[in-house]
């Protein structure tokens, strides 16, 4: 089990999102980042963790079934399985669809909450669509803390809206703050 | 710990609870599944039976024998489609046939079938390639329910546009409608193709193996279990598959950490087609 946990989730804008947030965090970054973008069931292929790996200094990886979950690692939900947080490490499942997304954002928050309660970091990113909102209020149930992207600065401001709405929110913060704002709280424990 | 916390360990409990009161009741075992999609899953049941808490179905299924088919039946269900991962079946069709033409005889154990969707695609699949005739296809599942679906090869029309699609991605060489009969707002796959197929109930957690296979595909079906049960089914299959047999897991899954991973070759390691060494 890791000290922290930083779980992540975006779709509509979220590559840009993303490549902002994981550009700030130092290779030294003590917890694992776990992050669900929507894909399409077609979105196969390790594009999009190359992609983010050229922008990031900590190792990007499309998550497989029972992967290890470690610090100091960003793990990315493949696509057409939903991605969890097991005691063990990472899990995937072929549930239905969540607010038609698989993988989903809630799916992914929940299973976090359950295992981390305190230890979880929710980022709610820019977005299309509710997924996440539910999750994010678990997260918040189980002591953890929510972190969303400032709507005014979002793509698409549905997602970090949905998440404000349905939950009491640490942090709202434009874009370029998120990742020296996680950085503090790896710090902090 | 705040509350929250103390409720997650009740709530693991529960879990823990549910799954040893079917095993001993039933002999049904859950006791090894992934522990948070197996959370999810029962969560599931339980808002569905509209109870509150994970030992009130517990009680529900310990007593009422139909809510424990239920709970079955939903425990069992997974995500399946025909030719689902086209590129899986382009990658058996140029990998894999090739190396089965020499055998006079096939074998092959479709675990976890569910309701068919992946077997009759296999079915479509050797018939192109000429080696339907001598192949038979073992399709196991541990819910009787499914079984029953998929040997009747019936599967609803409004789906089959999609399946139309996936085959042809698949590298199907045909339509996939030449297969099937349309009756009402049905499709039933012919005979011919059901010929050599075989559903039987077969349950991972319990039982042995049954034969030797020249393939077995297994496919995101042991993303429900835990590391401990993974490994007794690997060892379930190594022991089950001739020399250089080929196992294909779903696209996702790994054999690191497993029993017998250095005993296979890769021979695609993206749509995870492994063969066994001798």
């Amino acid at each position: 089990m890791v000290a922290g946990l930083v779980v992540m989730g975006t779709s509509l804008g979220g590559l840009n999102a993303l490549r902002e947030v994981l550009g700030a965090l130092p290779a030294s970054y003590p917890w694992p980042v776990v992050i669900v973008q929507h894909r399409s069931a077609e979105d196969v292929g390790d594009t999009l963790a190359l992609t983010l790996q050229r922008a990031c200094a900590l190792p990007v990886r499309e998550v497989e079934d029972k992967d290890p979950l470690e610090g100091g690692r960003v793990y990315i939900g493949p696509a057409d399985y939903h991605l969890l947080i097991e005691p063990e490490g990472l899990a995937l499942s072929t549930e239905g669809r969540v607010f038609f997304a698989r993988p989903s954002i809630n799916v992914l928050f929940e299973s976090a909450a359950v295992v981390y309660g305190p230890s979880v970091v929710a980022v709610v990113l820019t977005g299309a669509s509710a997924d996440g909102a539910a999750g994010a209020a678990r997260v918040k149930a189980g002591g953890g803390r929510l972190v969303v992207q400032d709507p005014a600065t979002a793509e698409s401001g549905v997602m970090p809206r949905a998440a404000m709405a349905a939950a009491q929110v640490d942090s709202v913060l434009p874009l370029d703050r998120i990742g020296g704002h996680l950085v503090r709280l790896a710090s902090k424990r | 710990m705040t509350s929250d916390t103390a409720g997650s360990d009740l709530e693991a409990l529960e879990l823990e609870l549910l799954t040893e009161g079917i095993y001993r009741h039933y002999g049904l075992d859950f006791r090894h599944y992934a522990v948070a999609s197996l959370r999810r899953r029962v969560w599931g049941r339980v808002q569905a039976e509209k109870l509150t808490t994970i030992t009130g179905l517990l009680e529900r299924v310990l007593h009422d024998r139909e809510a424990m088919e239920r709970l079955l039946t939903h425990l069992s269900i997974n995500v399946t489609a025909m030719f689902r991962d086209p590129t899986f079946y382009r990658a058996f069709r140029e990998k894999v046939v090739p190396t089965l033409r020499s055998h006079p005889f096939i074998r092959i154990w479709h675990v976890g079938c569910s309701t068919g969707e992946e077997v009759y695609s296999m079915a479509i699949l050797l018939e192109e390639a000429g080696l339907y005739e001598r192949a038979r296809l073992y399709a196991t599942d541990m819910n009787e329910t499914v079984l029953q679906q998929a040997r009747k090869g019936i599967f609803a029309m409004n789906v089959m546009d999609e399946y139309a699609r996936n085959y042809t991605l698949a590298g199907g060489e045909r339509s996939l409608s030449d297969y099937y009969l349309t009756r009402y707002d049905y499709a039933m796959f012919h005979q011919s193709l059901r010929r050599n197929i075989v559903f039987a109930h077969h349950n991972l957690a319990t039982d042995g193996s049954f034969n030797e296979f020249n393939v077995i595909v297994c496919r995101n079906v042991m993303i429900y279990f835990d590391r401990t049960l993974q490994g007794a089914v690997h060892r379930l299959f190594y022991s089950s598959l001739r020399r250089f047999g080929v196992l294909a897991l779903g696209r996702k899954e790994s054999l690191r950490g497993t029993p017998h991973e250095h005993d296979y070759e890769e021979i695609d390691p993206i749509e995870k087609l492994f063969r066994r060494q001798a």
